[in-house]
């Protein structure tokens, strides 16, 4: 499975071939805005900022261990039964990861709740491990999940930004809508309020599409034919 | 040897297991003590805030000390004077489910400003999980002064309603004896008409009704000293009429 890989002269370590691992899942090869991957937990936890922040985090660490530890273990992994293999070094990690949650950042880990352990049903985890993890070097895999994680993280940072400034006025719990501008019923003052949609699902699906939208706009390749 | 044989898949798989639980249970353990300090921390923040004491997790430690008197258990009304655990430590998940006469449960005394306020921990049934609150009483052991609510799962928008300060609030100044007959809190669908109801979460039938009955089945056990207690502040128990205008007078 490996001999031919082994035999490739060795690249260095962040070589043009093993940057393009970690760049082009934050766009062309996205796991959220093109692949579709990871979508339940992408609108579930990005009302605020930080449960969100915390959640990358955890995927991005997740997805570049499990593919690190399974490219270590690819040649000794009996085929029949690598899929269990692999999702119990994934649970394994992410039971490791809720654990630490769970004892330093107590409150994110509360708002979280069972979305840190669904990280193990996270389609990317899965999908990197037995495309990519299986079949390449530790050092590439690694890339490959810390590329991956962080472009999961982006588009949930980026949809928990845009939900927070919008939905609360708050930007990683801080007000950053003036407090003047809130129109008050009583005296009349202010115009704005904030939109209760944004802290809707719904609306996570809309900003997701948005996204997309942007971003295939713009890379006309993403298309589909 | 070949990695696709039988005896080897379970080879494979046996060591496995055996070195991801070693490590699951490393991990587990050395991370306890900082998870339950959390968890105590956190039980403190619920019991501070039943007396509208509002403070960060951090800070709960020095505040509770800094509130809370004494740490009482009670058995069927009565002061039980060697626990064999501290008032804190009771695990009131597993208290609740024994007979009321058998149930030794914590009751908290706190001092605000010279002001002594009694606060009883509850915990209970909701739609999808357990519910959990605490009520603190005034020292006539009868007046409402403050109340928490929280929940492990009950849905949002309906029956997690219960853990804000619209529903919660309600509680201030109800009360839970009728002249000297414990008739607890109900929480009602329409409006309230009464020193003992309090108005539930429409959409969250189940919950409201869990909350109610989590309050009457917690508060049981307590009665009898309360009233021991409160006999001492209050004259003589006013009927329900007189009381009703004093409140409105309010």
């Amino acid at each position: 499975m490996s001999s031919n890989e082994q035999s490739k002269p060795k690249s260095g370590l962040f070589s043009k071939e093993n940057r393009k691992l970690l760049a082009d899942p934050f766009n062309m090869q996205n796991p959220v805005t093109v692949q579709v991957l990871g979508i339940c937990s992408s609108l579930a936890i990005t009302v605020k900022l930080q449960p969100a922040i915390v959640m990358g985090v955890s995927v991005l660490v997740v997805t570049a261990f499990s593919n690190l530890i399974t490219s270590l273990l690819r040649n000794l992994i009996p085929n029949r039964i690598r899929i269990i293999v692999q999702l119990v070094v994934v649970a394994a990690l992410v039971i490791v990861v809720d654990q630490i949650l769970k004892a330093y950042v107590y409150d994110v880990s509360k708002q979280l709740s069972v979305f840190v352990g669904l990280i193990i049903t996270n389609c990317i985890l899965m999908g990197r491990i037995e495309a990519f993890a299986l079949g390449n070097t530790p050092w590439k895999s690694f890339l490959d999940g810390i590329g991956n994680g962080a472009g999961y993280a982006v588009v949930l940072i980026v949809i928990a930004f845009i939900r927070e400034l919008l939905g609360s006025g708050q930007l990683y719990g801080y007000q950053v809508v003036p407090a003047d501008w809130y129109l008050n019923p009583e005296t009349g003052t202010g115009f704005y309020s904030n939109n209760g949609m944004m802290l809707l699902p719904p609306m996570a699906l809309i900003v997701v599409a948005i996204i997309i939208w942007v971003q295939r706009s713009k890379f006309k390749d993403l298309i589909e034919k | 040897m070949d990695i696709n044989s039988n005896k080897y898949t379970y080879l494979f798989s046996i060591v496995m297991v055996v070195i991801v639980a070693a490590m699951l249970s490393y991990a587990a353990i050395s991370l306890k003590p900082a998870q339950d300090a959390n968890i105590e921390l956190e039980k403190k923040q619920e019991i501070l805030s039943s007396i509208n004491v509002v403070v960060q997790r951090d800070a709960a430690g020095p505040a509770f000390d800094q509130y809370i008197k004494q740490s009482l258990v009670i058995r069927n009304g009565k002061i039980v004077e060697n626990p064999t655990q501290p008032a804190f430590n009771i695990d009131l998940a597993a208290a609740v489910s024994q007979p009321l006469e058998t149930r030794e449960v914590p009751l908290y005394v706190a001092n605000i400003d010279g002001k002594e306020f009694y606060i009883i921990p509850m915990r209970g049934k909701g739609l999808w999980g357990p519910v959990w609150g605490n009520l603190s009483l005034e020292k006539d052991g009868n007046t409402v002064f403050g109340a928490s609510f929280g929940h492990k799962s009950e849905t949002p928008g309906l029956g997690a309603e219960i853990s804000t300060a619209l529903f919660s609030g309600q509680f201030v100044g109800k009360k839970i004896l009728n002249g000297s007959n414990f008739v607890s809190i109900s929480v009602v669908k329409s409006k309230t008409s009464s020193e003992h109801e309090v108005q539930g979460i429409s959409g969250g039938t189940i919950t409201s009704v869990g909350v109610q009955s989590m309050i009457q089945d917690c508060l049981a056990p307590y009665i009898e000293y309360l009233k021991t207690v409160g006999s001492t502040v209050a004259p003589a128990p006013v009927s329900a009429d007189t009381l009703t205008a004093e409140v409105s007078s309010l």
